[in-house]
């Protein structure tokens, strides 16, 4: 079997022993819930960053996923997780589709900024609006499934099955689109779009089917994040949240669809502990971390795993 | 029309600090093509250095005029110490690598830089607002401003002259063109451009450290002030078309004004109306206001 195909079990496996090992360390499963949540959002970074675009504004959708399903939960008092989900889904995907117009024809620092620019915009907004908390944000009730409530104080295991499965889907469904005649347009596009079009393909149109993509990946991660901490707010789309993203799509390189949970995992694990034990350098850490997977790891930590199953 | 004339007034000086802020940011992409994510970081050294050494001046009882030459100097030092050592020691080895993975390095920088602030000076705020309060105030179309607010004016002027004298009239500003204009050929014809680019990345800094020192003063030097301070260096940079003087200038007048204008008439909007500002024109004018044409690459 080649180790293109053993992705999708290997992927299943993660899954199973996922959900089986998470009721022993309930302690656990709280970080296990928003490293998946925040891994899907660089998942979609993940698709762009193949495609050579780096986007600083992530968390624009990030945010705008979990707005939106906090304000359906506020007015009409939904707490259902998978009309939450689909709203936040689609809020994200049209406003993508809208900006995508735009963001398609922009490259490199530009899309970077243009897409920090829109994202500060949301910040901007959602900082004057008074009816939704401005910089306090508001609380999420806890999300329900078909009326359990999956998210109490006592267990968040219902929450973490539920993301873990969420994730798995998404994981899956990319590795799919990976093989896709459209996915693998990514790393030509990276290469040379000018020959990408001479090939007859349209690099615009590709760009922002995967930017529309990684939007509504990231509205959902969003959501996912919102349900899981009971509180949104602003912060969601200020420009260090989107770093944060990149950073982990970074650490964990564009190798695997597993690759930004695993970095997403990690990241959180240096962040809570790091930020307990040495609240002033731990910023140090993370961009030493950076500049060493940059310099030594282009590929990312997945590129160890690589190296290893090589050997 | 005496609230327009205190919306031109303010539109200008906060244009002037946004101008001292942007145009080392501007000039390190010009030069280098690097988008340097690190500039408020070095911003924010700028400022703590300028407090805690005006600070100490002032704490002396030594003569507190001689605080604003404190200020300057601390932002020298800071420029004079951090770029070498982060050209130096880190960029010089990414040269000719993509410039988004430049950002992302410059990213890192930041992350690093933000930490290395709190370890030397801690996390409690520093005030240093004898400078400020020092020069008095003058009365202005019936308001009253801060004589600080003109001396800001100035700096800003000064700082824009200088610039525009060393690259049009030096030699040493020509050399840097040449490197702008074509890196290779001017590689090739003798220039070294290695030291270019270290001379370039320390003006940048001490641009940076300038604009902090500049603003130290006014505010209370706390971690994390030079996070906002990115993005706005950025908006201003990236209206005026990156790696460009006159462009730095305009966008600073643009985002300085319509913030002021903002302030003034509808409060709420006061934020975002700079970033609106940024994508609407990145949207008509991609490259910025004063962007040439490029060279499309097969």
């Amino acid at each position: 079997m080649t180790a293109e195909n053993r992705t999708p079990l290997l992927l299943l496996a993660a899954l199973a022993v996922a959900l089986v090992i998470a009721p022993v360390f309930p302690q656990w499963q709280f970080l296990a819930t928003l490293a998946l949540a925040k891994g899907m959002t660089v998942l979609g970074l993940l698709l762009l960053l193949r495609t050579g675009l780096v986007s600083f504004g992530q968390g624009l959708y990030y945010c705008l996923g979990a707005y939106a399903a906090g304000i359906v939960g506020l007015h009409w008092g939904i707490t259902d997780v998978f009309v939450l989900l689909l709203v936040a889904a689609a809020v994200s995907a049209v406003v993508a589709v809208l900006l995508g117009f735009l963001l398609a024809t922009y490259r490199g620092i530009f899309f970077a900024m243009l897409s920090l620019a829109f994202s500060m915009i949301l910040y901007g907004l959602l900082v004057k609006v008074s009816a939704l908390g401005s910089t306090d944000g508001f609380n999420v009730a806890p999300p329900t499934l078909f009326g359990l409530e999956i998210a109490g104080k006592d267990s968040q295991y219902g929450m973490f099955a539920l993301t873990c499965v969420i994730a798995f889907l998404m994981a899956l469904a990319m590795h799919r689109y990976f093989r896709t005649p459209l996915g693998r347009l990514s790393p030509a596009i990276r290469d040379n779009e000018i020959r990408v079009e001479y090939l007859g393909a349209s690099v615009r149109g590709a760009v922002h089917v995967k930017y529309v993509i990684a939007g509504t990946l990231a509205g959902i991660g969003g959501v996912l994040t919102a349900m899981t901490v009971g509180h949104i707010d602003p912060e969601m789309a200020y420009w260090t949240t989107s770093g944060e993203f990149v950073f982990v799509a970074i650490l964990s390189g564009t190798g695997n669809v597993a690759a930004p949970f695993v970095g997403a995992f990690i990241f959180e694990l240096i962040r809570t502990y790091a930020y307990q034990y040495s609240p002033n350098t731990w910023q140090m850490a993370l961009g030493t971390a950076m500049l060493l997977t940059i310099l030594f790891l282009p590929a990312g930590l997945w590129s160890l795993y690589e190296r290893l199953r090589k050997v | 029309m005496s609230q327009l004339l205190a919306v031109v007034v303010d539109g200008v000086i906060y244009s002037s600090w946004l101008f001292i802020i942007a145009v080392g940011l501007t000039l390190t992409y010009g030069v280098m093509k690097i988008l340097n994510m690190a500039h408020g970081s070095l911003y924010a050294l700028g400022a703590y250095a300028a407090a805690s050494a005006a600070g100490y001046w002032i704490a002396q009882g030594y003569p507190p005029m001689v605080s604003y030459g404190i200020l300057v100097l601390a932002a020298l030092i800071v420029g004079a110490i951090a770029g070498p050592v982060i050209e130096r020691g880190l960029l010089r080895f990414m040269y000719g690598r993509d410039e988004i993975l430049l950002l992302l390095v410059t990213y890192a920088v930041f992350l690093i830089l933000e930490d290395v602030v709190k370890l030397i000076w801690g996390v409690d705020p520093y005030f240093i607002s004898e400078p400020y309060g020092l020069l008095g105030s003058i009365d202005f179309a019936d308001l009253t401003y801060p004589v600080y607010n003109v001396v800001l004016v100035a700096v800003c002027l000064i700082v824009g002259a200088v610039l525009a004298w060393i690259l049009r009239y030096t030699r040493q500003g020509k050399l840097l063109l040449a490197v702008i204009h074509d890196r290779e050929m001017s590689q090739a014809m003798g220039i070294d451009v290695g030291r270019v680019y270290l001379v370039t990345f320390t003006a940048g800094a001490a641009l940076a450290a300038l604009g902090g020192a500049l603003t130290a003063p006014t505010v209370s030097v706390v971690p994390g002030m030079g996070v906002e301070v990115i993005v706005l260096a950025f908006a201003v940079v990236v209206i005026g078309g990156l790696g460009s003087l006159p462009g730095a200038a305009l966008g600073a007048l643009i985002v300085g004004l319509v913030r002021s204008a903002a302030v003034h008439y509808m409060p709420e909007v006061e934020l975002f109306s700079i970033y609106l500002v940024m994508a609407l024109v990145l949207v008509f004018r991609p490259k910025g206001l004063f962007a040439g044409a490029e060279v499309r690459k097969i």
